[in-house]
């Protein structure tokens, strides 16, 4: 055991297995040594009185964007990792979508090997390209590749349009068990679509994506999964609509699950009046009632995972007129606050929320973590969800400061962050 | 003519003028019933000026206005610059879609540099709705739209009211049917918010596919077939249908489109008796009107449009100095 153990006592655990927070005490050193009731510590441990802050596995995002390779100006596995670790994320999935395409094997080993060396601790992990080059034509090797150690395969941003590749994705997929990760939009209902379809869009004159485009191809989507018994995802889902097909898919035994953007849930398509264009993302924001929906399936559980998005831009990309402007938000430091929002408005249980970002990714991705569990790697934040700040986009430690919540309240900040024992925020 | 509140001094405006309250004119919506009023009686002093030998005022001497346009304008640009011109300010016209945008320079980028030469006022056009706030972000001068992509259009649904209000001596109480390619078009949405603030009936008349969605929702009443659109409208506004701005087909062919939207002597017939024909131009002759209707001056406004269009640009630009005038560039 290297790592010097460390005791927090007075606590409040949120365990994500379990449905309330209880107060108690965790010891670990690289792994979670014991929990609950502890009442003494090996001798030079480190001993944190929690003064009654709360305590959770670290954050597992599972759709996260970095610039590195091809587009470092943007994010790098360094400040990438600077910004998970201050977001109490521990354990973040980067998306293929870099320059090179991570779509082949020595990929996916250079960004395993590279990617943690540089992130200060956080743990990388790949999603590899569902198809080479991100085209939508050719399966990548996702047998090899899967055991190259991919999170999982997807297409990035661009959804498969031919059913075919999908369905044989899907199916060969299935003999690894892998988990395929799809982004369901229409390509020619979203075409040229820059926001939510709707009153606000035609007032703004800017074109619209409508939620059709979304559940028109998530229903697919569905139905190839439940025709090959191959493991989807679909990824960040936007719409209430495509709700009810999930559910009924779910209810059948179909391997589907859901993510959802954090942006969605406390967001919706009124913040984009004006022209903002930091609140443009893909998919856009969507109607109120959308955003509730959208809450309700979290409190439910019927979408599995919140994840940040984290797509960093930089300012001259977003300070452009709306429609040419990109798409994305940096959320690796906004995750946990924006998340907690639905915690202090009693929308959804602590422990319902941080099962979203922690355990339910950790099954589907088969990771160990993510857990408040003797024996599981020591993954831990010390959260205070009560501080109420103002975030100031400027002093964001990530490349790009892309934040729609700039200069907005949030409540809720990382006090401390640990990765297998090691102290990785604040540093 | 609306009456000077108390707190305009005599010597600080012409007699009808009340300060304008907005730094730009961006949209249409930013403006509440009595600032669209008070911007037509404006205009009003300044619509004979063009029946006279000498044009020229000397309201804006020492001024400069830059028409920035990254569309191609015939009518709105020679507009703005005579306006300018009668007024006494010097106009500098740049065209930017030969120059250095072509090279990679950002809106921001323009904006700074046109900033640095310090103009007063800045008229813009742009093809992406939100440009041209987005660029009054970023400079000293006052800036008027000239047309942002299909957001607003506002000194043309000035107009377009201000020949209506001139021609029936006033808006209240009519109805107005806008025809044919609402979902793209720019002066739609400035006049819906325009003539619906002054008290008229708007209606929205075309195919399903050419509607914005949401637009029950903007106060007019939306009608598919001109029949019943047209049913005891005052005033036809037909809207050029703008092919540059589809992508695919909305309609089958102009043939049909024609057959069913565009306005001829027949579809008229619809209309209340005496009904007023308008067109923001440039027309399609034979997609979305018929020569016979554009060119009879019992019915047609459309010249009228394009005279009371300085007028009303003239009191746009005086309204926006005045405002601008103590101010600093940023």
């Amino acid at each position: 055991m290297s790592v010097r153990p460390v005791l927090i006592t007075n606590a409040k655990l949120i365990d994500p297995a379990k449905s309330k927070v209880e107060t108690g005490a965790i010891l670990f050193a690289d792994t979670i040594l014991d929990i609950g009731n502890v009442t003494s510590a090996p001798d030079g441990a480190e001993i944190i009185d929690a003064g009654g802050a709360h305590v959770a596995p670290g954050l597992i995002d599972m759709r996260v964007v970095i610039g590195e390779p091809g587009a470092e100006h943007k994010e790098t596995f360094k400040s990438a990792g600077r910004a998970a670790a201050a977001g109490g994320v521990t354990t973040m999935v980067m998306m293929p979508n870099t320059t090179p395409v991570l779509d082949d094997q020595s990929l996916i080993d250079f960004v395993l090997r590279r990617g943690i060396d540089k992130s200060g601790g956080v743990r990388i992990l790949p999603a590899a390209a569902l198809t080479k080059h991100l085209d939508g034509e050719l399966m990548t090797e996702i047998g090899l590749m899967a055991e190259a150690g991919a999170a999982f395969f997807t297409n990035g941003d661009t959804p498969i349009v031919s059913s075919r590749v999908l369905r044989r994705a899907l199916s060969y997929a299935s003999a690894f068990d892998a988990l395929i990760a799809h982004r369901p939009e229409d390509p020619y209902l979203a075409e040229d679509g820059v926001m939510h379809e709707g009153d606000l869009a035609a007032r703004l004159g800017l074109p619209g994506i409508p939620a059709a485009a979304e559940y028109i191809m998530a229903e697919r989507d569905l139905a190839l999964a439940e025709l090959t018994g191959g493991k989807l995802l679909l990824d960040m889902l936007s719409a209430a609509q495509t709700l009810p097909a999930l559910k009924r898919a779910k209810d059948r035994g179909v391997k589907a699950f859901a993510s959802v953007n954090v942006h969605h849930l406390v967001l919706n398509e009124q913040d984009v009046d004006g022209y903002r264009t930091f609140a443009k993302l893909s998919p856009p924001l969507r109607s109120e009632d959308d955003r509730k929906a959208l809450v309700e399936a979290i409190a439910s559980g019927l979408i599995d995972v919140i994840v940040s998005g984290h797509d960093p831009q930089q300012a001259e990309e977003k300070r452009l007129p709306f429609e040419e402007a990109a798409f994305g938000a940096v959320g690796l430091e906004t995750l946990l606050p924006a998340a907690l929002t639905l915690a202090h408005n009693e929308d959804v249980t602590l422990n319902t929320l941080i099962r979203a970002m922690t355990l339910r990714p950790a099954e589907l991705l088969k990771l160990p973590q993510g857990r408040l569990a003797k024996g599981a790697p020591a993954d831990i934040i010390i959260i205070d969800t009560g501080t109420p700040f103002r975030l100031d986009s400027d002093k964001l430690k990530s490349k790009s400061n892309n934040s729609p919540f700039d200069e907005k309240l949030l409540q809720g900040a990382v006090k401390r962050t640990f990765i297998a024992g090691k102290t990785v925020f604040p540093q | 003519m609306a009456q000077r509140p108390t707190g305009v001094k005599k010597n600080e405006a012409r007699t009808t003028a009340v300060r304008f309250r907005h730094k730009h004119l961006l949209a249409i919506s930013d403006l509440n019933r009595f600032e669209a009023e008070s911007l037509l009686d404006r205009a009003e002093t300044f619509a004979p000026l063009a029946e006279q030998k000498i044009k020229k005022l000397d309201t804006l001497r020492g001024r400069t206005l830059i028409n920035l346009f990254f569309e191609n304008s015939t009518r709105t640009q020679s507009s703005f610059e005579l306006a300018g011109k009668r007024m006494g300010a010097d106009v500098v016209n740049m065209s930017v879609r030969s120059s250095s945008v072509a090279k990679g320079e950002t809106l921001i980028d323009t904006a700074t540099t046109l900033n640095a030469m310090r103009p007063d006022l800045l008229v813009v056009r742009h093809g992406a709705s939100g440009a041209v706030e987005l660029l009054s972000q970023k400079v000293g001068c006052a800036v008027i739209n000239a047309g942002d992509g299909k957001h607003e259009h506002p000194t043309q649904a000035l107009l377009d009211a201000f020949t209506i209000r001139d021609r029936l001596g006033g808006i209240e109480g009519l109805t107005i049917a806008i025809c044919g390619d609402i979902v793209h078009s720019r002066v739609a949405r400035s006049n819906v918010a325009l003539l619906t603030l002054l008290g008229a009936q708007v209606r929205l008349i075309g195919p399903p596919t050419l509607m914005p969605a949401g637009a029950e929702r903007w106060g007019a009443k939306v009608f598919h077939t001109m029949k019943d659109g047209l049913k005891d409208a005052d005033v036809v506004m037909m809207l050029r249908v703008q092919r540059e701005r589809m992508t695919g087909g909305f309609f089958p062919s102009p043939r049909e489109f024609f057959w069913f939207y565009g306005l001829d002597e027949d579809k008229l017939k619809f209309a209340k008796p005496g009904a007023l024909v308008m067109h923001p131009g440039p027309m399609n002759r034979g997609v979305e009107i018929d020569s016979s209707v554009a060119d009879n001056p019992n019915v047609s406004l459309i010249e009228t449009q394009v005279r009371m269009g300085v007028a009303v640009r003239m009191a746009v630009l005086e309204a926006l100095a005045e405002t601008g005038a103590n101010e600093e560039p940023r």
